[in-house]
């Protein structure tokens, strides 16, 4: 029986079976999605009471003039689309660490980590089929938009798509930073309140910063400093077949650096591990 | 239920005796939360093919312990070893040898049977065709095959249960852990579930170790670990360590056992 080490169990893993196990995830996160409607209307009405709703009242108030990557004068619902496109991905981002801690206080979390494969690659594809489901809900979002009289060149639909996967999975892994910490479902109004709120108003998602720093220099610093202003600059530039490679290098940063936080923090050997059952210390 | 094993022909008949590399192994686990201590010092092995209850009230450490074999927390001190694999150093081996049925139920309620036989398949790389035979030989096995398109949510408690554990063996393991699997359940789906796994010891040669705290699931063959405020306080083959205990049945001799450990002054 002593034979059922050596010979039975192979070493490592096949990239077949790496490829089967993140097919598997984004699979089963899609489906999950499929059946929970209510989550994809939600996520879609959101950015469109913005869109049909705020920016129809602001559109007098705020004058946008030519910035880059505009070449013409653009209405206000033109300015914001990148910045909900963002913000979706943003609360998809969110939900999804939601639901990790749902996930981790219901046991679903714990089929995911008894999986044999290494535990940061089933992390990574976890951040991957969020960020598919956010595609899912952005396209959706665009088409809407696009009958809204916003109406990026055709070729700019695709140019967004590696923007929009980049940014996903920075939001994504950032959500899943922030899950790794947070003990208890309730704890997510926080999250809403000190992650959500201030990470899309600080941001060039719905003001151009030139404005917001006419009003406020140290606003304007913090705007510049918050990596949710170059996940949406980085969308909007990509919409019109550009790249802002300023805010490509922070969003690319960022996503590393929250990446690998999330995969130490949900290691065993340290993050989860100094948590127990009952809470002990954080 | 009397189908053979899918994977008997590559597996001899089970001859305990010549079982060398045990099919779980832990040796000198502690665990701490800050200050409160959950394990000290826990050691014991379960054999292949062989039924291992790990006997404790609630609270005596048997989840935690769980979480340490499954790598859910990372070991503090100690070693586990599944078939020799020590889960800190080679997790990967050793998660493979091993199924598990968590306490909770840890099934996708508004996904059908065999999407969630598919996913857990996929997360042990196991390839889509491969996984939708065994998951249908499986579901027959259950007794489940009309309900494969059904939603779980549909299901009762029993049923639930026997589709985790058959979840469990969908990668063919050699160990098979179960938290307090028949909590919650009624009569005939406990005793369902426990002949079941019964079975899957005597034809497959499944090392199980069992956790529970009700007493009349142990028999009289099976190996007993009696873990009481995180401690192990006796093992062996169940006779003996009712015999040891100067009691007539495990629950005497569980009270008996704890009984002296509770006294003032035992520590924790």
């Amino acid at each position: 029986m002593s034979s059922i080490t050596t010979r039975d169990v192979p070493r490592g893993f096949s990239a077949q079976e790496y490829l089967t196990c993140l097919t598997g995830i984004v699979w089963r996160e899609g489906l999950r999605f499929l059946h929970q409607r209510e989550r994809f209307v939600s996520a879609l009405v959101r950015p469109l009471v913005w869109l049909f709703i705020f920016a129809a009242g602001f559109r007098q108030v705020l004058g946008i003039s030519i910035i880059p990557p505009y070449e013409t004068y653009i209405l206000y619902e033109v300015y914001i689309a990148p910045g909900l496109m963002a913000m979706i991905q943003l609360f998809n981002g969110m939900q999804s660490s939601l639901s990790m801690v749902y996930d981790r206080e219901m046991g679903n979390m714990r089929t995911l980590l008894v999986s044999p494969l290494p535990r940061g690659f089933l992390l990574f594809c976890k951040l991957l089929a969020g960020t598919a489901v956010s595609l899912l809900q952005v396209y959706a979002f665009v088409l809407i938009a696009w009958f809204w009289d916003i109406t990026p060149p055709p070729s700019g639909y695709l140019t967004v798509l590696p923007a929009l996967i980049l940014s996903g999975l920075m939001l994504g892994s950032l959500g899943m930073l922030i899950s790794s910490g947070i003990k208890q479902l309730e704890n997510f109004a926080g999250v809403m309140n000190f992650v959500i709120f201030p990470m899309f108003f600080a941001s060039s998602a719905l003001y151009p910063l030139w404005r917001v720093q006419e009003g406020s220099p140290y606003l304007y610093y913090l705007c510049e400093a918050n990596p949710f202003t170059h996940a949406v600059e980085l969308i909007r530039f990509a919409l019109y077949g550009q790249i802002n490679w300023i805010s490509l290098a922070v969003v690319a940063a960022c996503t590393i650096v929250f990446m690998i936080g999330a995969i130490l923090a949900y290691d065993p050997s340290r993050g989860l591990a100094r948590r127990g059952p009952a809470g002990g210390e954080g | 239920m009397t189908a053979p094993a899918p994977n008997a022909e590559t597996h001899e008949t089970p001859r305990p005796e010549a079982a060398a590399v045990p099919a779980l192994s832990i040796n000198g686990v502690s665990h701490a939360y800050g200050a409160r201590r959950a394990l000290t010092h826990v050691s014991f092995s379960v054999q292949p093919a062989s039924f291992t209850a790990l006997l404790g009230l609630n609270g005596a450490g048997k989840s935690t312990l769980f979480s340490l074999i499954t790598r859910l927390f990372g070991i503090q001190s100690g070693r586990v070893a599944i078939f020799g694999h020590d889960i800190s150093k080679s997790p990967g081996e050793a998660l493979r040898l091993l199924g598990v049925v968590f306490q909770p139920r840890t099934l996708d309620l508004d996904l059908s049977l065999t999407q969630n036989l598919l996913y857990h398949a996929a997360l042990h790389g196991i390839s889509r065709r491969e996984a939708a035979a065994r998951s249908a030989e499986l579901l027959g096995r259950i007794g489940l095959a009309d309900r494969a398109g059904n939603k779980v949510r549909d299901l009762s408690g029993g049923q639930m249960r026997r589709l985790e554990i058959a979840r469990a063996l969908l990668h063919q393991p050699r160990l098979l852990l179960l938290d307090e699997p028949t909590v919650g359940l009624d009569v005939k789906a406990r005793a369902d579930i426990i002949s079941h796994v019964r079975q899957l010891v005597t034809e497959q040669g499944i090392g199980v170790l069992w956790a529970t705290h009700l007493f009349d699931e142990i028999m009289a063959g099976d190996d007993l670990v009696v873990l009481h405020q995180g401690k192990v306080l006796a093992q062996g083959q169940m006779t003996h360590v009712v015999a040891e205990a100067g009691a007539q049945d495990v629950n005497t001799a569980f009270m008996r056992l704890t009984g002296a450990q509770t006294m003032p002054g035992g520590g924790a």
